[in-house]
C-alpha cells in the first residue's frame, strides 16, 4: 500500500473510532443533565444515585472521546497536509472556533462537576452538566459546518492565483444546506446513542438477579428515560435522515445513486424504485437482480412518487466531462465503492430501526410494570447498547465513502490531499501505532465500563453535598 | 496593525497560555516518582494521589490551549499548520501517543483498587508529562531556528534532522523549567511533607534548568535575535531567577508567579525571534514561511478576529473561575479512602 491508502485508512480507523464516543459523550451529557435536575428538583436520592452512577459512566467515555479527538485535530495537518494548504482558509475557522468556544467549556467546566462535589453550591454544580452538553452540542455544530462544505462546498472562491479555495461568506458556511439537515440528524442520533447506552445499563440491572428488588424501581427509571431517548431521537434521525437523502440527491447525486446501487437514470414521470437487495455485475457497471418497493427512491430523493433520479453511469460520464483538465478534479473514475455505499445505507437504517424496535418494546414493558428477568432483556440489552452506536459508524462510513473519489465535492480529489513529503513508512508507522494503541484502550474502556456498570449505582447515605454544611479539612467527595 | 501581524501575535499568545498552564502539569506528572515516594512521614499513594488532585480539576482545560493554538494556525495560517504538521510527523505522532496515555493516566488510575494497575498508569502519567515536555522544546528550537524547507513549502528534512544538539539542549530546558514550574505550583496548591519537598526540589532543579535556559536563549538570540527579543529572553532570565530567589524565602506565591512569567517570556523572545517568519527554511531564506505568504485571507483573520474578541474574555473569565473555585492547599487529609467497585468476576486467594 503507498502513503495515500495508508492516510486513507488512517483516518478511517481514528475517526469511527474517535466517532464511537462522541455521540454517547453528546446523548449522555443531556440525560445526565436530566437526572440531576430531577434530583435537585425532587431530592429522591435515587435520582442523585444514578447520576452518579451515569456520570462515572460518563467520565470513562468522555476521557477517550477528548484523547482521541485530539488525533483529528492533527491529523489534517500530518498525512493531508495538501487538503489543509487548499482549505485551510474556510476550514480552519470553524476547527478554531470549536476549540475556543466548546473544547474549553467542556473541558473546564467537566473539571468543575467532577471535583466540584460538595465543594461548589449545587445549582452551579448541575450548571455545569448543562454547559458540558451546551459545550458538545456548539462543537457538533462546527465540526459538522466543516464537514458539510468537504460535502457540498459554499460560500468560497476557487482562487486561481493562490491555488486554493477561499472564504468569501461565512455565514453562507455556517448555514450550508447541507449542514441544516445534517447537524439535526447527527444530534438526534446522538440522543438515541446516550438513550441507548443509558437503557442497555439500566435494562441490564433490571435483568440481573442480583441486583436487589429495593433497586428495581430506580433501575426501571432510568431504563425508561434511556426507552424514550431512543425513541423520541430515533424519530428525530429518521425525519431529519428523510429530509437529508432529498438535499443528498440535489448536491451528490452521485452519492444518492450509488446508495441505490441505481446504475441507469429513471427519468421524470415513471418513477424509481427503492432497492431492497440489488445484485450487480463484479466491476459495478451493471444491474442484474433486484428486489425493489415502486417508486419509494423518487419519494426519498425528490418528494414526489414520479421524480427523476439520476443513475451511476450518467453521472460518471458527465462528470468526466465536467472536470476534465484540472489537475485537482480530473480522475478517472468518480463513482464510489458501490457495494460500501450499498449496504453501509441499509446497515444505518436497519440498525438504527432495529434499536427503536427493542426501546419501544422495552418502554411497554417497563410501563406496564412487567418483570423483565427474561434471558430476551440481557440480549436485547447488549443490542441496544451497541445497535445505535454502529448506526452511527454506517451512517458515517456511507456519508463520507458516498463523497470519495472527492475530498472535497467538485474542487478537489481525495488523492490530491495527501501529504506529498510523508513517506509510507511514516504512514504506516502512525498508522500501526495508533491502531494497537486504540486497540489497547478499547480493551480497557470496556473492561471500565463493565466494572462500574456491575458495581451499580453507589450508595448515598444522605451526606449534604452543600458546601457550606462541609468542613474545610473534610477529605473531598472526590478526588483522584 | 496588519491583520495577519496581530494573528502571529494571538498564535504567540495561545501557545504561551498553553506551555505556562500545561507546563505546571508536565512538571506535576514528571515528578510523580520521585514527590510520589514514599517518606518516613506519608506513604507514597497518599503523596501520589495529593500531587494529582492538585492538578485535576484544571489539566484538561490546559490542554484545550494547545488545540486552540493547532486550530487556529490552521485557520490563519495555513501553510504554517501543513508545513510544520506534516514535517514533524513523527515527533507529534510521539506527542499525541504521550498526551493519550497521560490523560488516561489520570482519569483512569484511580478507578480500579490494584497496585499494578496504578503503577501502569504512574507510569503512563510519568512518561506522558516527560516526552511531551522535552519534544515541544525540540519542535520550538527547530521552528525558530529554521529547518529545510523547498520552494512549495514542503519540509524536505527527516526525523534526526530535527534531533540536533541545540534542539535537544531546548528539549532539555522545556523539561526543566517545567519540572521547576510544576514543583513551584506543588508547593503553593499542598500542605505537609510535599509541600516542603516540592519548594527544596525547585529551588535545586530550577538552579540548573535555569543555567541551560540561559546557554539556550543566548544561542538563539545570537543567531537569530532582535533587540527586543533579547531584552524579553533577558527578562525571562530574571524572573526565573527572581523565582528560585522567592522559593528559598519561603514565599511560594511569588515563586510560582515568578516561573509562570518566565515561561511566557521566553516563549515570546521566541516568536519575537521567529517574527515575520512563521518557519524560516534553513535551505534558503527564499523558501521560508511567513505571516503573509502562509497566511489566511484578510475575510476569513477578520471573521476569526472578531471570534476571538468576544469569546477568549469569556474564555479566560471561567477558567479565571476554576482556579479560584479550587484555592485551596490540599493535603493528605482532603483525600478520601479508595472507592472503587470489587472486583467480582475475579477471586484473588489470599494465603
Amino acid at each position: 500500500m503507498e502513503a495515500l491508502e495508508l492516510a486513507r485508512w488512517q483516518f478511517g480507523i481514528t475517526t469511527v473510532y474517535h466517532y464511537f464516543f462522541v455521540p454517547i459523550t453528546i446523548g449522555l451529557s443531556l440525560l445526565v443533565a436530566i437526572l440531576q435536575t430531577a434530583w435537585m428538583r425532587t431530592r429522591n436520592p435515587e435520582w442523585l444515585r444514578l447520576t452518579k452512577f451515569f456520570g462515572k459512566l460518563f467520565t470513562i467515555n468522555f476521557a477517550l472521546g477528548l484523547v482521541t479527538g485530539i488525533v483529528q485535530e492533527f491529523q489534517f495537518g500530518m498525512n493531508w497536509s495538501d487538503y489543509s494548504r487548499f482549505v485551510g482558509d474556510i476550514f480552519g475557522a470553524p476547527l478554531a472556533i470549536e476549540a475556543l468556544l466548546a473544547f474549553f467549556l467542556e473541558s473546564t467546566f467537566l473539571g468543575l462537576w467532577i471535583f466540584g462535589w460538595g465543594r461548589i453550591p449545587e445549582k452551579l454544580h448541575l450548571a455545569c452538566m448543562w454547559l458540558i452538553h451546551l459545550g458538545t452540542v456548539l462543537s457538533a455544530y462546527f465540526i459538522l459546518a466543516a464537514n458539510s462544505f468537504m460535502q457540498h462546498p459554499v460560500g468560497y472562491y476557487n482562487n486561481p492565483e493562490t491555488g486554493r479555495a477561499e472564504l468569501v461568506d461565512f455565514w453562507a458556511v455556517m448555514t450550508n444546506p447541507v449542514q441544516l439537515v445534517t447537524f439535526p440528524h447527527v444530534m438526534t442520533a446522538a440522543l438515541m446513542t446516550g438513550g441507548g447506552f443509558m437503557l442497555a445499563i439500566a435494562l441490564w440491572h433490571v435483568w440481573r438477579q442480583r441486583t436487589p428488588d429495593s433497586e428495581q424501581p430506580m433501575y426501571r427509571k432510568a431504563a425508561t428515560i434511556g426507552a424514550i431517548a431512543v425513541l423520541v431521537g430515533g424519530l428525530g434521525t429518521a425525519i431529519s435522515g428523510d429530509l437529508q437523502g432529498k438535499v443528498m440527491t440535489e448536491v451528490q447525486p452521485m452519492k444518492m445513486a450509488a446508495a441505490e446501487g441505481l446504475y441507469d437514470t429513471v427519468p421524470e414521470g415513471v418513477g424509481a424504485p427503492f432497492s431492497i437487495i440489488t445484485v450487480g455485475t463484479l466491476d459495478g457497471t451493471e444491474e442484474v437482480w433486484a428486489l425493489t418497493v415502486p417508486k419509494l427512491l423518487s419519494y426519498l430523493s425528490t418528494g414526489t412518487l414520479d421524480g427523476g433520479v439520476e443513475g451511476i453511469n450518467d453521472l460518471q460520464a458527465d462528470y468526466q466531462v465536467t472536470y476534465a483538465g484540472n489537475e485537482l478534479t480530473e480522475m478517472e473514475d468518480y463513482r464510489p465503492i458501490i457495494p460500501v455505499t450499498y449496504w453501509t445505507f441499509r446497515l444505518m437504517m436497519g440498525f438504527g430501526f432495529a434499536a427503536m424496535g427493542i426501546a419501544a418494546l422495552a418502554l411497554l414493558w417497563l410501563w406496564k410494570g412487567k418483570e423483565m428477568r427474561h434471558r430476551f432483556w440481557y440480549w436485547s440489552a447488549i443490542a441496544v447498547m451497541f445497535l445505535p452506536l454502529l448506526a452511527n459508524s454506517w451512517g458515517w462510513i456511507f456519508t463520507e465513502m458516498g463523497r470519495q473519489p472527492w475530498v472535497v465535492f467538485g474542487l478537489m480529489g481525495t488523492h490530491t490531499g495527501v501529504s506529498p513529503g510523508t513517506t509510507t513508512a511514516e504512514v504506516a508507522t502512525t498508522m500501526i501505532g495508533f491502531t494497537l494503541l486504540y486497540g489497547v484502550l478499547a480493551v480497557i474502556e470496556v473492561g471500565l465500563i463493565l466494572r462500574y456498570t456491575r458495581a451499580g449505582a453507589p450508595e448515598y447515605d444522605g451526606e449534604s453535598l452543600d458546601p457550606r454544611d462541609r468542613a474545610d479539612d473534610e477529605p473531598f467527595v472526590f478526588s483522584y | 496593525m496588519e491583520l495577519t501581524t496581530i494573528w502571529f501575535i494571538l498564535i504567540a499568545v495561545l501557545w504561551i497560555g498553553y506551555f505556562v498552564l500545561e507546563g505546571f502539569d508536565f512538571g506535576v506528572g514528571a515528578l510523580f516518582p520521585v514527590l510520589g515516594r514514599s517518606t518516613q512521614e506519608q506513604d507514597g499513594e497518599t503523596r501520589k494521589r495529593v500531587m494529582l488532585s492538585t492538578i485535576g480539576p484544571v489539566w484538561d482545560g490546559n490542554e484545550v490551549w494547545l488545540l486552540t493554538a493547532g486550530g487556529a494556525m490552521f485557520a490563519a495560517f495555513p501553510h504554517w499548520y501543513a508545513t510544520l504538521f506534516s514535517g514533524f510527523y513523527l515527533p507529534l505522532f510521539i506527542i499525541l501517543v504521550a498526551l493519550i496515555v497521560r490523560a488516561l493516566g489520570f482519569d483512569y488510575r484511580g478507578k480500579v483498587d490494584s497496585d499494578v494497575w496504578r503503577q501502569r498508569w504512574d507510569w503512563c502519567i510519568f512518561l506522558g508529562s516527560v516526552i511531551p515536555a522535552v519534544l515541544w522544546g525540540v519542535a520550538f528550537t527547530n521552528i525558530v531556528r529554521g529547518v529545510p524547507i523547498d520552494a512549495d513549502m514542503e519540509y524536505t528534512g527527516g526525523f534526526f534532522t530535527l534531533l540536533n544538539p541545540l534542539a535537544l539542549l531546548g528539549g532539555l530546558v522545556f523539561l526543566g523549567v517545567f519540572v521547576t514550574h510544576g514543583a513551584m505550583f506543588l508547593a503553593l496548591k499542598t500542605d505537609g511533607p510535599i509541600r516542603h519537598d516540592a519548594r527544596a526540589l525547585a529551588v535545586r532543579v530550577g538552579v540548573v534548568a535555569a543555567v541551560l535556559a540561559v546557554v539556550w536563549l543566548a544561542i538563539i538570540h545570537t543567531d537569530t535575535g532582535t533587540a527586543l527579543s533579547w531584552v524579553v529572553a533577558g527578562l525571562a532570565a530574571v524572573a526565573l531567577l527572581a523565582a528560585l530567589a522567592k522559593a528559598r524565602q519561603g514565599s511560594e506565591g511569588w515563586a510560582f508567579t515568578g516561573t509562570f512569567v518566565a515561561i511566557a517570556l521566553a516563549v515570546a523572545s521566541l516568536f519575537i525571534a521567529l517574527f515575520p517568519d512563521v518557519m524560516p527554511s534553513s535551505t534558503d531564506p527564499a523558501f521560508s514561511l511567513t505571516t503573509t505568504n502562509a497566511s489566511s485571507t484578510d475575510y476569513t483573520l477578520m471573521i476569526m478576529t472578531w471570534v476571538a474578541v468576544l469569546f477568549v474574555p469569556i474564555v479566560l473569565l471561567y477558567t479565571s473561575f476554576t482556579y479560584w473555585t479550587f484555592r485551596k492547599r490540599i493535603s493528605g487529609h482532603h483525600i478520601p479512602a479508595v472507592d472503587t467497585p470489587e472486583d467480582e468476576t475475579v477471586v484473588t486467594p489470599q494465603s
